[in-house]
């Protein structure tokens, strides 16, 4: 560990850490130590985690806040769910991994042709502007996959809009959404795709082309300047953004019998955008430890249930006012013992 | 024919709904460069404010639309006093999170207290509705109300930033902030005047709205929030006209597209609409293109 870089320590501690805390799970759930609704919890978890990192490539890294990552999700949720249950019902393939893992393949590819498609108009926009017409795409998803009627039959997959009328078994019935789905998902599949997720991502920020997206964010005209092709990065990290969160949309979606389109609603959004926030900005390590403990937190204090969502409100109002106000910030940084300060940064 | 007329009136009903609502985004976006994702929610505040005056206090319909205003225009004071102040001179990302913090906690606050079951809005107007066309074609007294209202808003608001001395201080800010402060403006009381004139604008909006559409929950404001900013944007943020040709057409567009097209698709239909806007004029109708300058 000696001669290696702050930052390759950094990302093979985070690597560290997530190999760490499967085996403690698998460990725990061969012990039959879990609890059932915990149990349950695990696949969900490493699906936020992905959603987490994956958002934290766009709004960190990039530094454009999308607040339509539901939306690629969704689309990879439904594209996992017809190609698993195709490759299942209609060509019958009898193992359950290789099944999963093409889905949720699928599902990453159907994300990201969605995220070229949305990337071309909505890159060229600045700021604000982006924040709305990401949020704008997310609902348009919704809409429209409220309206698709897909259905196998037999080797064939039918694909209907607005007309339920299409011959053979309904996959997906319009705003019924997903029916019947095979659970397909596993807790070590999830283990690999947020591995899979950690290593594109944190790769990709330490080479040249991160180094150019995060310059590309610092500052756009500078970077032009140097000759950086501004929307040849922006694009690129967007739609390794969207790819990921199609994955995680497919394990999403095959770890329920029913799935809606309601689901991947632009609350769903926000809420993978607070745990990047309370995880820190462009901090990775964070989105994965937030986006998992604030997964299993309201299993936890569902007592509290009513209150949970107040609570995100507040600490993400705080949390802001903290790290970008300078009084705020001094007055909090009093209250830490001078040997615990670290050393600011400029 | 008829058919055709009678969405057209329903389309620029809800498009009032929406140019009053635009104004208060716009307005804001105008001097304080943000948006203010928690708008939306402050008209759900003002929905929920006027029914509970007539329902549990008893008052009329009109004294409950004054006290809705007033109260949420003091929370539109509030909120800017303390979560948007202190980022004055903080990124514009933290603002726009901040922001949806902000629209979060006005949500579930009004979940905590109004709960989830949607209340039945009586609409405050009792106007009789007016029929043409030998009665073939009928017009609600709520839609003729709602297109008063934005027309006298509309001039209102024209006439106070063209003629008052805060209403040309607030054109004077949103230009130049450091140099209407060099002048002599007290910038953070006529931002402070802009989120009290944008959030009484929503309390009406909402009573409107609610008026027009009776199921009120605590979401309620979010969806026409977000169409209302399409809208904003649509017409060019920051411009009092375009918010107010935006917020018609975005309405009209929704409306037909309902019904021409599907009833499903109307929603995506809307904000296709934005996105082809945005793409050909990235301003909007009746923005200025600033030139960026390093």
């Amino acid at each position: 560990m000696k001669n290696m870089s702050a930052k390759t320590r950094r990302k093979f501690l985070t690597y560290a850490m997530v190999v760490l805390a499967f085996v403690v799970c698998q460990v725990l759930i061969s012990q039959r130590l879990m609890s059932r609704s915990l149990k349950g919890q695990l696949i969900p978890i490493c699906v936020y985690i992905v959603m987490a990192v994956s958002l934290n490539l766009t709004v960190g890294i990039s530094g454009e806040l999308s607040l339509g990552h539901a939306g690629f999700m969704s689309v990879g949720a439904f594209t996992g769910i017809v190609t698993g249950m195709w490759l299942s019902k209609g060509i019958g393939l009898e193992n359950g991994t290789v099944c999963l893992v093409l889905s949720i393949l699928a599902g990453g590819v159907s994300a990201g042709i969605a995220g070229v498609l949305i990337g071309i108009p909505v890159l060229r926009l600045r700021g604000d502007y982006l924040a709305i017409v990401t949020l704008a795409f997310g609902e348009i998803i919704r809409n429209v996959v409220n309206c698709l009627y897909i259905s196998v039959d037999g080797r064939h997959v039918h694909a209907a809009f607005n007309n339920p009328n299409v011959p053979g078994k309904l996959i997906v019935n319009g705003p019924a959404g997903a029916t019947g789905v095979m659970k397909l998902s596993t807790f070590p599949m999830g283990f690999v795709l947020v591995m899979f997720t950690l290593v594109v991502v944190l790769n990709l920020i330490d080479s040249r082309s991160g180094r150019a997206i995060m310059a590309i964010r610092d500052n756009r005209i500078a970077a032009e300047a140097m000759g950086l092709n501004v929307t040849k990065y922006k694009m690129m990290a967007f739609v390794v953004s969207a790819v990921l969160a199609g994955m995680a949309g497919a394990l999403y979606g095959l770890n329920y019998s029913t799935v809606t389109a309601s689901k991947f609603k632009f609350d769903t959004s926000i809420l993978v955008l607070v745990f990047v926030v309370l995880g820190g900005i462009g901090n990775i390590p964070g989105s994965v430890i937030s986006a998992a403990l604030l997964t299993v937190l309201p299993e936890l204090l569902r007592a509290f249930s009513n209150y949970r969502m107040l609570i995100y409100a507040v600490v993400l109002i705080l949390v802001m006012l903290m790290t970008n106000n300078q009084t705020l910030r001094s007055t909090a940084k009093r209250m830490i013992p001078a040997k615990f300060r670290k050393e600011e940064r400029s | 024919m008829i058919l055709f007329l009678s969405y057209l009136i329903n389309g620029i009903s809800l498009g009032s709904i929406y140019a009053i609502i635009a104004l208060g985004y716009t307005m804001v976006y105008g001097i304080a460069k943000m948006l203010n994702f928690a708008h939306g929610d402050v008209i759900m505040i003002g929905a929920y404010l006027s029914f509970c005056a007539t329902q549990y206090m008893g008052l009329p319909a009109v004294a409950s639309v004054v006290l809705a205003v007033m109260v949420c225009t003091a929370l539109g004071i509030i909120i800017e006093g303390l979560a948007y102040k202190p980022l004055r001179q903080a990124p514009s990302l933290a603002v726009l999170i901040t922001a949806i913090g902000v629209s979060y906690f006005l949500q579930n606050v009004a979940l905590l207290i109004w709960g989830s079951t949607p209340k039945n809005f009586a609409s405050v107007v009792s106007l009789r509705s007016v029929s043409l066309m030998d009665g073939q074609l009928l017009i609600s007294g709520v839609t003729l109300v709602t297109v008063l209202a934005n027309i006298i808003i509309m001039v209102g608001l024209t006439l106070f930033t063209g003629h008052t001395k805060v209403g040309k201080a607030m054109r004077a800010v949103s230009e130049d902030k450091g140099a209407a402060e060099l002048m002599g403006i007290h910038v953070n009381r006529t931002i402070s005047m802009t989120f009290a004139i944008g959030s009484a604008l929503a309390a009406i909006a909402g009573v409107l709205l609610c008026s027009a559409y009776p199921t009120l929950q605590p979401t309620t404001g979010s969806m026409p929030g977000i169409k209302a900013f399409t809208a904003a944007v649509f017409g060019g943020i920051g411009s009092i006209p375009g918010a107010m040709i935006g917020g018609l057409l975005l309405g009209v567009i929704e409306v037909l597209g309902k019904a021409y097209v599907s009833t499903e698709l109307g929603d995506a239909f809307v904000f296709a609409v934005l996105i082809i806007v945005l793409l050909v004029k990235p301003t909007g109708l009746l923005g200025k293109s600033v030139r960026e300058k390093v």
